[in-house]
């Protein structure tokens, strides 16, 4: 079995991806740091989020997709054989675009991954539970109703109610998908403050189609276009000196 | 044009009235007819030759209640969860079984009795028996719920499934723990509105648990009588007011029945989505 242990950089090498006879991802390469948040960047349907969710294989979902490469998470090939999906996923988190929380109480929500990872106590699930809602900074406002429905708050709430769900599960990594896309800008505002915080122990891979979200929160960007990494950088490089023409054309807003 | 759209709606209002007033001329004429019989010995008393009760009807309308929904829920909500959560309700068997499912729901129930006639009272030889009969109700239930429950599965957002799976949780405990919970308020009022189509059936029970009324089935083997079957053998046999009695029984029971279905679906609604416990 493929533990994760040890520094949670991210490699993808010669990465190919295919949606039937589509050819969505063409020959990417990428080196993302670890404890570093990387932004990836481009006009919709560049491919983005399909790369984003090949790191903790969600594609697999998704009928006729293939991919080839080689993909490391800490030096572990996460489709080898040897690589338990369940136990990639609980290691490398996601949140979506829409708010998803389960159904039922805020509780059982944070509670869901440490119990389907055998955690049964009591005392146990409580600290585990305040834990996360507290890194995710979310606690004040929840914890005189902890016992409530999770469907009960506000989107921003619940956006970061499954942050807090992701962080219970103790990951590595975090991989955001636009999570800050359906909501107001106080609310993301909270969440990239939220990012900032737990760099310092994860790293976080976003899909942004905010621009402005890219160089405030992200160390590094990258910029697709048409399913190719057009250009990887610093951020500060990345939107002031941009080495390929087409991503200046992009971040001017020229064309996307 | 606006007079043709005030006659639509003058027309849609009278069409409205008729069905109201045939709705309810059915209701009164069971109700005055019914009432004047309906009484606690007429429903729970012993059955008497002379003194005809619904006891037998009960007793056997509940057996069979029970026998179709024990084994037609598990095998009708376990087959939709392999439709909708297995093969994505696409592909050749899917459609197969679609087209199976809503051919099989669209039959009448006559035929279903005819086949539990010639299986369970002819060929496994157990002549007239509960058992039969309501091995032959859970078959006529059986698409009904297959088709509501993969109503309900496919109506639970993606994103939950999705959540799960990205918190590293396997296929089966997603099932468990987030689909089923989320579809459970459809899945439970199409299981008592089946429960409601099995308590009014007739065609299938004459042909299968053969209307012996006036005894409790002393087994699931013996032979026996429904509610249903009771108001066609009391009109058959000289008794209309013990068979408007039976139907107003079977009416309140039925009415009862679709007002849980509305209640308990909406009260599992709330809980999974609404105030938590």
């Amino acid at each position: 079995m493929n533990e994760f242990i040890g520094s949670m950089n991210i490699i993808a090498k010669s990465c190919n991806l295919y949606y039937g006879d589509f050819h969505a991802l063409k020959d990417v390469n990428i080196d993302i740091p670890e404890k570093e948040i990387t932004a990836l960047i481009g006009p919709s349907g560049c491919g983005k989020s399909t790369f984003l969710k090949i790191f903790n294989r969600m594609n697999d979902l998704v009928e006729g997709c293939r991919i080839e490469g080689e993909f490391r998470i800490g030096g572990v090939d996460i489709f080898d054989k040897g690589t338990d999906v369940n136990l990639l996923r609980k290691n490398v988190g996601m949140v979506f675009q829409k708010p998803n929380p389960f159904p039922m109480s805020i509780y059982d929500n944070i509670a869901f991954a440490p119990r389907t990872f055998g955690i049964t106590k009591k005392s146990e699930l409580d600290d585990i539970v305040e834990g996360s809602l507290r890194r995710a900074s979310i606690w004040d406002e929840v914890k005189d109703r902890l016992r409530k429905n999770a469907l009960g708050m506000s989107g921003g709430q619940q956006q970061r109610l499954c942050i807090a769900r992701s962080l219970a599960a103790s990951p590595k990594v975090l991989l955001m998908d636009e999570p800050t896309s359906a909501l107001d800008p106080i609310s993301t505002g909270k969440i990239e403050e939220l990012m900032d915080e737990l760099k310092k122990d994860l790293t976080i891979v976003i899909v942004t189609h905010n621009m402005q979200q890219a160089t405030r929160i992200a160390d590094k960007t990258a910029f697709f276009l048409l399913g190719e990494l057009v250009e990887y950088g610093n951020t500060d490089d990345i939107f002031t000196s941009p080495r390929d023409e087409r991503t200046e054309r992009y971040i001017t807003g020229r064309f996307g | 044009m606006r007079k043709l759209y005030s006659a639509l709606k003058y027309a849609s209002i009278a069409a409205l009235m008729i069905s109201l007033v045939a709705l309810m001329a059915v209701v009164a004429y069971v109700l005055i007819n019914g009432v004047e019989k309906l009484s606690l010995n007429f429903v729970f008393g012993e059955y008497h030759p002379d003194a005809p009760t619904l006891l037998p009807a009960l007793i056997g309308t509940l057996e069979l209640v029970a026998i179709a929904a024990i084994i037609a829920v598990p095998i009708g909500v376990a087959s939709a969860v392999f439709l909708v959560e297995y093969t994505r309700n696409k592909g050749t068997l899917v459609k197969i079984i679609q087209v199976a499912t809503e051919t099989l729901a669209g039959i009448p129930s006559i035929v279903y009795g005819l086949f539990g006639y010639l299986i369970f009272v002819v060929a496994f030889g157990w002549g007239y028996s509960i058992i039969g009969g309501g091995i032959t109700l859970a078959i006529m239930i059986l698409p009904t719920i297959v088709r509501s429950t993969q109503e309900s599965l496919l109506s639970v957002q993606e994103g939950l499934r999705e959540g799960a799976y990205a918190l590293g949780t396997s296929k089966v405990r997603t099932i468990f723990k987030i689909v089923l919970p989320s579809a459970a308020g459809g899945i439970v009022t199409a299981v008592i509105l089946a429960i409601g189509r099995v308590i009014s059936e007739s065609a299938v029970l004459i042909l299968t648990i053969g209307m012996v009324v006036n005894k409790v089935p002393e087994s699931l083997m013996a032979p026996g009588t429904s509610l249903a079957l009771d108001i066609y053998y009391f009109a058959n046999h000289g008794r209309p007011d013990e068979a408007a009695a039976a139907a107003v029984v079977l009416l309140v029971l039925v009415v009862l029945l679709n007002l849980l279905a509305g209640w308990v679906g909406k009260l599992i609604k709330k809980s999974t989505y609404g105030e938590a416990k």
